[in-house]
Order: structure tokens, then sequence, then C-alpha cells
């Protein structure tokens, strides 16, 4: 074999290495899930019940799917108006100038800032000024929980639909100024119908983000493993729950929390999967 | 009838116009609030955490609870620095980094050779949903595949482990983007010489897309650097330095985690906080740097 067929089988070796990691992983998870969806069955993703005591162990991931889909789409909706502006922004209003550089440098550094940081600053800095807001619960909660959220992913919408809007050919834009359109008029109905599907998929990728970031939501939900009956109310998201209870789970509930985990891979696959094929489309 | 409609057009022109500067307006502010986070949270790591920053804070282990408790009451203070949390997370990156780069490196080489051949979309898509995947999630897996079976026990071998699953895809998808970006007549003149596959691709593509390939990889490394959850699974956290990769490790954020959870102990938090931003917002603009200069 000479030495170009050997190169050519070590490159295909590497991507083979990428598929056996991510195999292996839904196989181990699926694997370790099994025993709580043996004793739980089907139920297990619809009960709300999470109850460790030795006898009567009894585990369902409803409390924690609804906490983590409520503090997301809480965290999206907050995200949203601020985002959309700072992608304006750097796309449009002041494109290319100086301030859209600092502007842009700082939104990038705070996909930089790590998690526990985050959680720091919400639970020192935030958490007291919403109680003097008049937050119940000392301010823990999804409320919280979702303000620091909407920060953390503000940065992977803002560059996502930033670069969108930065596509939006010239030729359409001239053609409404032309017409006497003011910038606003422009930007909303030249700019955002023509990168709607790409700001779409920015959206729908930084919600895959929020579902599975973990530490900063841990130090701020409450950690109550109940479904949250309200904003201001404490809760857990699937993230949380694991990072909460694993330290002393074995038996039945590390199975439970394994199964918890296998349910996040999935949703935040399928949410990935959708974002990045609207965007795979456009290009 | 003529005066009227020009008074119209012109009061409606007025409206238009406020609108618009209003929009902009409203833009700016927004935009401004959207970045006061990093400011307030980067002054407020420098306000409370400058204090403890020495070199015994980078040179020497934590204290123990009872030794921070008598220093806050003697209102010095906390002793002790970190040294333990460095050397594991120096530990953990460098064998994450070993597992990573070769592969990661190797991927994009090949997904960049093979463009729309199956394989190599199945591997792009496969990596992307990687790239997705929560960090607990490969905290999870590593426990799994290395502290259940290989090292029995919490190691600092799982925490590699996570960190550099969480690495890779990041790692791949640059070195596609780079190569991508070299001009195909270089590669195609040094094939057209008769040099062997392997050595175009050592000899030219690694070295002409070397700072793109070194950007994405600090940009990696700096992604994971300041990743808690993981570890918690994995590398669980000792109180002396380790360097043996089959046994439990401190990290820099996983100490934050543990002095966060002892009231004796949080005042080490902050100036704990400021050591790893400063690093990884370093690490994060050494390699913008680096991506611009070679733009």
């Amino acid at each position: 074999m000479n030495s170009d067929k050997i190169t050519k089988v070590i490159l295909l070796l590497s991507s083979f290495i990428i598929l056996f990691v991510a195999g292996g992983m839904v196989f181990s998870l699926v694997k370790g899930a099994i025993p709580a969806f043996k004793t739980f069955g089907a139920g297990f993703v619809f009960s709300n019940t999470w109850n460790p005591t030795q006898g009567s162990e009894n585990y369902g991931a409803l409390p924690f799917i609804a906490g983590t889909v409520i503090t997301s789409v809480t965290a999206l909706l907050i995200s949203l108006p601020l985002s959309f502006s700072a992608s304006l922004f750097l796309g449009e209003y002041y494109r290319g100038t100086r301030m859209a550089k600092v502007l842009g440098t700082m939104v990038d550094l705070l996909a930089g800032i790590p998690s526990i940081v985050y959680g720091l600053w919400g639970f020192y800095v935030l958490r007291p000024f919403l109680v003097e807001l008049g937050l119940p619960n000392q301010g823990f909660g999804v409320f919280t929980a979702s303000i620091i959220l909407a920060i953390m992913i503000i940065p992977y919408a803002t560059s996502l639909s930033n670069e969108i809007i930065m596509m939006v050919p010239n030729e359409l834009k001239e053609a409404a100024y032309s017409l006497g359109a003011t910038k606003s008029e422009v930007v909303f109905n030249v700019i955002v119908p023509s990168a709607r599907s790409g700001i779409i998929a920015g959206y729908i990728l930084s919600f895959g983000r929020a579902l599975g970031e973990t530490m900063a939501v841990t130090m701020l939900i409450g950690n109550a493993n109940v479904i949250p009956d309200g904003f201001f109310s404490t809760g857990n998201t699937m993230a949380s729950v694991i990072a909460n209870q694993f330290g002393e789970a074995d038996g039945l509930k590390l199975s439970s929390l394994i199964a918890i985990g296998l349910l996040l891979f999935l949703i935040t696959g399928v949410i990935n999967a959708v974002g990045k094929f609207i965007i795979k489309k456009l290009n | 009838m003529k005066y009227q409609h020009k008074q119209i057009a012109k009061s409606k022109l007025k409206s238009r116009t406020i609108k618009d500067k209003a929009i902009r307006v409203l833009v700016v502010l927004l935009s401004v609030v959207t970045i006061s986070p990093i400011v307030l949270i980067i002054f407020k790591l420098i306000e409370k955490g400058y204090k403890q920053i020495s070199l015994d804070f980078i040179l020497k282990t934590p204290p123990n609870s009872y030794e921070a408790m008598t220093a806050l009451a003697n209102g010095e203070l906390i002793p002790g620095g970190i040294a333990n949390g460095i050397t594991g997370t120096l530990l953990m990156m460098v064998v994450a980094a070993v597992m990573a780069i070769p592969v990661g490196v190797v991927t994009g080489i090949y997904l960049y050779e093979n463009p729309g051949k199956f394989m190599a979309n199945l591997t792009r898509n496969i990596s992307d949903i990687l790239q997705g995947v929560p960090s607990i999630v490969l905290g999870l897996i590593a426990y799994i595949w290395v502290v259940k079976s290989i090292t029995n026990g919490y190691s600092a071998l799982a925490g590699s482990v996570s960190l550099a699953i969480m690495m890779l895809p990041m790692i791949v998808r640059s070195t596609e983007e780079t190569l991508k970006m070299i001009p195909v007549t270089i590669k195609e003149a040094a094939l057209a010489l008769g040099v062997p596959y392997y050595k175009v691709i050592l000899k030219v593509l690694i070295p002409t897309g070397f700072s793109g390939l070194l950007t994405g990889i600090l940009l990696g490394i700096s992604r994971v650097l300041g990743e808690t959850a993981p570890l918690m699974l994995t590398a669980l956290g000792s109180t002396i330095i380790n360097l043996n990769i089959t046994k439990p490790t401190s990290a820099v954020p996983l100490l934050i985690w543990e002095f966060y959870n002892d009231p004796n102990m949080v005042g080490l938090i902050w100036s704990s906080s400021l050591l790893l931003m400063a690093i990884v917002l370093s690490l994060n603009l050494i390699s913008k740097q680096i991506a611009a200069r070679t733009k």
C-alpha cells in the first residue's frame, strides 16, 4: 500500500472516531437509563414525583422538563429585544464603525464568561436587587434564573442574526431608500423580512444553548423538585437536577438522572438540528 | 386644496422621521443595556477580588475551613491560594488538548478533502450535533466511560475526556473553515510536483492555515476552561495538588464552586473568579487578534 492510501485511511479513521464517540454516547445514555424506564415505564416522562426515600423510591422527569422549558422560553423572550437591537446596531445602524467594533467585542466577551461566574453575579448582585423590588423566595426562582440565562445566550443570537442582516443585498436597501423610506422603514420592511429565517434560526440555536445551561441556573432557580407554578416560584431544570442530585446518587436514582440526561440530549439535539437545517437551507 | 395636501404630507413626513429617530434611540439604548452586564461583572470581580490576588494566591493551596474562619474572625484576609486548582486545570486542559487536537485537526482535513461525500456530510452533521450537547451530559458520559470503568473512581482523566469531547467539534469546524480559505492552487502546485499526499498535508496545508488552526484551538480551550458542571461529575476536586491523572483533581472553577458552598471560604470566590476570567478573556482576545491579523 502506498503512502497516499495510508494517508487517506488515516483521515477516514479520524472521522470514524467522531461517529464512534457520538454513537457511544447514545448507547451509554440509553443503557444507563434502562433501569429507570424499566421501573417507571414511559410514565417517567410524565410523572411529577421525585421521591428518593429508600423503599418508596419514585422518580419522574416532568417537573424538570417543565422547569427547563419555562426558564428557557422566558430567557429567550427577555433576550429577544436586546440581541435584536444589538444585531441591528452592529449590522445596520453603525455597521463598520469603531463603535460597532467595540460593541461587537463586548458582546463576544459575554460568551466568554464562565457559567459559574454568571451564577455568582446573579446570586450576589442580581438576586438582592430583585429582592428589593419585592421578588418572593429570597429572589430565587424561574425569573431570576431566566434573566441570567438571557444574558448568557445574547451573544449567540446576536452574532448569528448580525451575520444574516449583513448579508441582505445592498440593492434591496438602496431601492427602498430611493423611494424615500426612512432607516427604520428599511429595517422593518426590507431587512427583517429578507433576513427572517436566518434570524429565527439564530434564536432557535440560542434556545438550544439555554436548555442545557447548568451552573448559573443551579445557583439561582431554588432547586425545588416541583413544577414551577409561576414566574416567581422556585423549580429545577433537567441540567440543574443532574448537577444537584448526582453527588449522592446510585442505583435507581443514578439511572433516573441518566435518563433525564438522555431526554436533555434528545431535546437539545432536535432543537439544534432544526436550527442548523434552516441555516443550511439559507446557504 | 393643494395646500392642504402638502400640509398632510409634511406632517406625515414629520411623524415618520420622529418614529425613525425614536427607533434609532431605542436600538442604541437596548444595545447599551445588552453589553452592560459584562462591564458590571468585570467591575464587581475587580472590586471584590483584587485584594486577595498575590503571589501566595497562585502558589499556595486553600486553607481549611477552620483557618479561614479564624482569619475572618480576626478581620484578616483569608490565607492560602488556589494552586491545586491552577495545576488541576492545567493538567486536565493539556490531557484534553492532547486527545482533541490531533483527532479534530485530522477530521477537519478529512472534511475539507472530501466535500460532498456521504461520510464527510455525516461526520459534519454529527460533529455539529456534538457541539450542541450540554456540558452536563458530557459529564455524565465521562462518568460512565471513565469513572465507572477505567479509573474506578473520580479522576482527572475523566474530566479531560469530558472537556475533550467538548473541544472536538469546535476544532473540527475551525480546521475545515480555515482550510477552505487557502487557495486550491497552492495545494495543486505541490501535488503537481509529485509531493506525496501526507507531505502536502503536513508541509503545505497545515503550515499555510496554521494561524487559523491556532485560533480555533485557543477559542476551543477558552470555551472549556471555565466549565464547572462536567468536572463536578468527573474530576470531583481535591484539597491537595494532584498530578496523577487517575486520581481526583481540583480545577479553578471547581474551587469556586466549593468556596461558594462554604460560608467561611466564600471570601475567596471573587479573586478566583477574577483570575479565571482574566485567563479566559485574554485567551479569547489573543485568538481573535491572531484571526484578525491573518485575515
